[in-house]
């Protein structure tokens, strides 16, 4: 057999080694078999020796040429037994992704305060100061300054928790109009301002009623405010908080400290206008109440209603968020069931 | 006020317009309509019947068999058990397949044995109220006074054809409590000027000063009181169209005298009384405040001990009447009286609620006198009440007023300007068409150059500043037509302030944290209101509360988060973490108002984590609760400032297990469990509470926020282990550490606590990693051990530590 055939066969049984190995150590040790010093590549080339002067290099570069594909082989083989040790492994390591995930709890802001915070929001964006006021009020702002002189039929005892004669919980949000017209420095530009909080009336706490609640106060005055100018602000919150495509109504009403006084219906955000049992079948929701501020409150507040004007209103975030969510009992706000509050765990509605 | 479509059509031309629509249109220019209300409702071939002869029923003591002629060829038989039937009447009948109150559908039938075809009704079967119903009809079939066409529908000849616009008012606008008023609104909205039957009263009897001598104390208090006299009455039933005008507003028929006066006060919203003369032996009539504990006795027959608050009507010695609210028992109008004594006046509104409200007798009366009168019609209401009298009651009445008092308040005269008008409104409305509005208020005025002068009549008494009248330009030129605008001017800057700023991040951290946001009540039983403080001051307490449970203002937040608990531990929602945010009310001397201080509390009980197929549950412990102060604190920048003690002055909470919150020298809150007697009294799983007091946190001063470069040399941690007595607590060790490691000690943390027999009785191990940071370079191993030495030093011979 000449030393080429040898090299030959010798390829042809490396090369079903190296294919028939199936880990990186059996190809180790064909490495070492084939190619090492006591393998038959380097027994073939020490054999060479005896060869003549010019078949020593061809047989030589043939010798070469047989290593490098062997060693070849074996890197290639080395990658494939590679890949598959991987394969084997990521199989292994693979979970069930539909099982649940380890939750860190969140927890949920209080729908009224959701409600509250995103009418600040609002009116932040829009200029206002967020005014807050005490919750045990005198007599005199929750009343006298609001154009609500004793005896006047809108401070009946029925409706009022008093302390003492001079003390109360305050009834609405509004002694912080006159609080805040009697701190603000007109010179430095208009009193814009919003005021949240607790409100207290003496009732019995059914489904529509609560002795304790929230409202939101709104004041703006400066030397040219216009009653355009409430129903334009009106308008952007009405479409803020129950859709862009609410129109708004506005109907006299009475309030002792704004004149004209007017009450604020929405076309109906479930049907659109047309009727349905959320607006009681007259396709229009009030909302709010609100008006321009009655000279007196601006006067007894130190502020000359000659040179100054402009509007308030008052809007109930309880009620506000008993419209748009369908809830139909106020209790459940203050009860705190948590059943009830996770409902509004999704802050983007 | 349910105002009569019918009847205000005859004071105004209503064009015809849709009942519906009309009150549309009031509610969007005056005044809020409740309902429009249609008393023939859901009902259907109720027609007149005429009962041509009746006989007993056969088989039944208290059946009669009717023979009724409907207006067909042949009359029908129809069974009825009133026991006011009989022959000659005109009735109402229900015929077969008819529907009646309730949408009860009548059948034809046989009643034992007896074919009935159809039922004749009561008021009350066919929609009538109880309490409007004439009392001689109550307990029977209605019985019409007169012949009426039979065969044809009941409802026009019973007044339910009218459409009944249910004002509700708002109480500036009581002057349209009465049609006339009603009809002055619809007419300024459709531009129609109302029109009223006029009075033309013949005075054929005595001058009234002669037959009555009527005297006035209060004058002030009774600015108006007029009388008249009508004499040789014959008592009976009103006239059904004045009937109907009654009972479609909610007031029973009783007799002509009476009727009369309900008629007038929803016509004119005056209030009338009758007097019966004849029982007023002194022919005299004063007018005065009551003696304290004066006796009378009111018309439904209760006793009453008056006070001098009170306004009387009395002959001179007793009462008679408690002025403006109800009439006596004495001198009530009865079959028998004969001579009328009418009395029309205005009495001081207050007075009036006053007595109404002690009483509790709130009348139709009482109502208009509160909320206020047109006081240019006392006198012409007395006049058409007269000549009612005279014309149904065939009396005679008494020439010319006996005068108590009579003093009209001046008519006020307001300047509008135009200009100020759209100034206010923000329109360009122009000086005519504010003139016509006011011509269609019926008002007067006249120009003053570019400003009208406006003559604002009694009637509307609401008016008095050009405020008041702008309002009526705006509303009845239609608030639809305003434009829509935002307020321009300078620019303001909105913006929170440092204590909302606060309050927002508190929240936002305590969600972050897995805490559910709640809101209680301000309002508390006293314990509670006091409950969780050392020393609560005596709670704030309501004057009249409406329950005893929300009666005192809360002086802690976590008796609130208790009770959210209790509802949620109810309804088996056990694993609560909930916190809130708000004042409490700190009492200073009982005339000022108390301090009111944010605080946020919060509340754990139940799992910490929920058990899942990763983890098993765990109940929370008093290290969850502090873990999330600690975060809290951290977040709102005085953790650095904050220490805790053991508390034990708060008896409401684990004297061992609840630490005060420090921060600086100031009491900040505190954090523990509540007392396991509490809570096994209250039948409380384990529950840790903390609260703190947010004015203490505005109040501190924080450093500056300056950037450090993060570190670029190695950091070196060090392990210390040590037994200590179990007394000495991790502050002590921390601070021990914190004093004697260097500045290069960058932080001490513990990492294990151990207390077993393997370390004696009374004994705990503590494991601490300090980590030393020099920024500047990079730190020696002599340098290190030097600190290390000093600080076990310090640790053996202060704390007594063995170092192991």
């Amino acid at each position: 057999m000449s030393l080429k055939d040898k090299l030959e066969e010798l390829k042809a049984s490396g090369l079903v080694d190296i294919q028939k190995a199936d880990d990186q150590r059996q190809l180790n040790e064909i490495r070492v078999k084939l190619l090492g010093k006591k393998g038959p590549l380097t027994e073939v080339l020490r054999g060479m020796k005896d060869l003549s002067a010019e078949e020593r290099p061809q047989v030589g570069e043939f010798a070469n040429k047989i290593k490098s594909e062997l060693t070849e082989a074996i890197d290639t083989q080395l990658q494939t037994l590679d890949q598959k040790s991987l394969q084997r492994r990521l199989a292994h390591e693979s979970v069930d992704v539909t099982l649940p995930g380890r939750q860190n709890k969140v927890g949920t802001p209080h729908i009224l305060n959701q409600v509250i915070d995103d009418l600040e929001d609002l009116f932040i964006g829009l200029g206002y100061e967020v005014i807050d006021g005490p919750e045990v009020e005198t007599d005199h702002y929750n009343f006298e300054m609001m154009n609500i002189p004793k005896d006047h039929p809108a401070r009946d005892m029925q409706d009022t928790f008093y302390i003492t004669d001079e003390l109360l919980m305050r009834t609405h949000t509004s002694p912080n109009q006159a609080r805040s017209l009697e701190q603000h420095d007109f010179s430095k530009g208009p009193l814009k301002m919003i005021s949240p909080g607790r409100v207290f009336r003496r009732d019995n706490d059914d489904a529509t009623h609560s002795h304790q609640f929230n409202q939101i106060e709104g004041l703006v005055i400066d030397h040219h405010v216009t009653m355009a100018d409430l129903k334009g602000t009106l308008e952007v919150v009405a479409r803020h908080v129950f859709g862009a495509e609410r129109e708004l109504r506005l109907r006299p009403s009475y309030f002792p400290f704004t004149e004209p006084s007017i009450e604020v219906d929405i076309s109906c955000f479930a049907c659109g206008g047309k009727g349905c049992s959320v607006c009681k079948h007259t396709g229009w929701i009030e909302v709010l109440g609100a008006g321009m501020v009655h000279p007196n409150v601006l006067r007894s507040a130190g502020v000359d209603p000659v040179e100054f004007g402009g509007f308030a209103f008052g809007l109930g975030p309880d009620r506000f968020a008993m419209l748009k969510y369908g809830v139909n009992d106020i209790r459940e706000f203050y009860q705190n069931d948590l059943r009830f509050l996770h409902q509004f765990q999704r802050e983007v509605k | 006020m349910k105002i009569s479509y019918q009847w205000l059509n005859q004071m105004v031309d209503l064009h015809g317009i849709d009942p519906q629509k009309l009150a549309d249109q009031v509610s969007v220019t005056g005044i809020e309509v409740a309902s429009v209300i249609a008393p023939d409702a859901g009902l259907k071939k109720i027609v007149i019947g005429h009962i041509l002869s009746t006989k007993p029923h056969p088989d039944s003591d208290h059946l009669t068999l009717c023979q009724v002629d409907l207006g067909d060829s042949e009359p029908v038989q129809i069974v009825c058990g009133a026991p006011n039937v009989a022959e000659d009447q005109y009735v109402i009948v229900a015929l077969p397949g008819s529907r009646i109150a309730g949408n009860v559908k009548i059948k034809r039938g046989k009643m034992r044995g007896e074919a009935s075809e159809g039922m004749i009704c009561a008021l009350q079967e066919i929609g009538f109220s109880e309490s409007v119903v004439p009392k001689e009809f109550a307990n029977g079939i209605y019985v019409f006074p007169q012949p009426e066409p039979v065969g044809a529908a009941v409802f026009p000849y019973l007044g339910m054809d009218d459409r009944l616009i249910d004002f509700d008012i708002t109480p500036n606008r009581a002057d349209t409590l009465g049609m006339h008023g009603a009809a002055y609104e619809v007419g300024a909205m459709l531009h129609e000027k109302p029109r009223f039957p006029e009075v033309n009263l013949h005075a054929t009897g005595l001058p009234t000063e002669r037959l009555i001598d009527v005297q006035v104390t209060e004058p002030e208090l009774v600015p108006q009181y007029l009388m008249k006299v009508v004499s040789n009455v014959t008592i009976k039933p009103s006239p059904l169209w004045l009937q109907i005008r009654l009972w479609n507003n909610g007031i029973r028929p009783i007799n002509n005298v009476v009727d009369v006066t309900n008629f007038v006060l929803l016509e004119y919203g005056q209030p009338l009384h009758a007097f019966d003369y004849d029982k007023i032996a002194s022919k005299k009539i004063l007018v005065r405040q009551a003696h304290q504990n004066e006796p009378f006795t009111t018309l439904d027959e209760q006793e009453w001990q008056l006070r001098p608050t009170d306004l009387v009507i009395t002959d001179g010695q007793k009462p008679l009447a408690l002025a403006g609210v109800m009439g006596g028992l004495d001198s009530e109008i009865t079959p028998s009286t004969t001579n009328v004594l009418l009395e029309s006046a205005v009495f001081n509104g207050t007075a009036i609620r006053k007595t109404a409200q002690w009483t509790n007798l709130h009348s139709e009366a009482s109502t208009r006198f509160e909320k206020g009168i047109n006081q240019d019609d006392v006198a012409h209401a007395l006049d058409r009440a007269v000549q009612l009298l005279c014309d149904l009651a065939e009396g005679t009445a008494s020439e010319g007023v006996a005068v108590g008092n009579q003093v009209l308040p001046a008519e006020p005269q307001v300047l509008l300007d135009p200009a100020r008008v759209n100034h206010v409104l923000g329109t360009e409305i122009s000086a005519a068409a504010m003139r016509a509005i006011l011509t269609d208020l019926q008002f007067d005025y006249q120009d003053q150059g570019a400003k009208i002068l406006v003559t604002i009549p009694r009637r509307r008494w609401d008016i008095s500043i050009e405020a008041d009248l702008i309002e009526e330009i705006a509303r009845l030129y239609g608030y639809d037509k305003l434009p829509s605008t935002l307020p321009t001017g300078v620019q303001t800057r909105g913006a929170y302030n440092q204590r909302q700023q606060l309050i927002r991040t508190a929240k936002r951290n305590l969600l972050a944290q897995g805490l559910d946001e709640v809101i209680s009540y301000s309002l508390l039983t006293a314990p509670q209101a006091t409950a969780f403080a050392a020393q609560a001051p005596e709670p704030i307490k309501l004057a009249w509360p409406m329950t005893q449970d929300h009666a005192y203002l809360r002086e802690n937040l976590v008796s609130g988060l208790i009770l959210d608990l209790q509802y949620n531990l109810a309804h088996k929602q056990n694993d609560v973490q909930i916190f809130e945010q708000g004042n409490v009310f700190i009492p200073q001397d009982a005339e000022r108002q108390p301090r009111e201080v944010p605080m946020i509390a919060a509340l754990w009980s139940g799992a910490a984590t929920d058990a899942s197929w990763l983890q098993k549950e765990r109940p929370v412990d008093f290290y969850d609760a502090k873990g999330v102060v600690e975060n809290l604190l951290a977040v709102l920048g005085v953790a650095e400032q904050v220490h805790y003690e053991t508390e034990t002055d708060l008896t409401d909470l684990h004297p061992g297990r609840t630490a005060r919150i420090m921060l600086g020298t100031e009491k900040l809150g505190f954090v523990g469990e509540v007392h396991p007697s509490w809570q096994h009294e209250m039948g409380l799983p384990a529950t840790y509470v903390m609260q703190l007091d947010l004015s203490v946190i505005l109040a501190a001063e924080l450093p500056a926020l300056v950037a450090q470069p993060a570190a670029k040399y190695p950091a070196v941690d060090r392990d210390l282990a040590l037994i200590l007595d179990q007394h000495v607590t991790n502050a002590a060790v921390v601070t021990l550490i914190q004093a004697n490691a260097g500045k290069y000690l960058h932080n001490v943390q513990i990492f294990d606590v151990f207390a077993g027999d393997k370390i004696g009785h009374h004994k705990r191990s503590l494991a601490y990693r300090l980590h030393f940071q020099d920024p500047n370079a990079t730190l020696t191993d002599e340098e290190i051990n030097r600190a290390m030495t000093k600080v076990t030093t310090a640790l053996v011979e202060q704390l007594q530590a063995q170092v192991r």
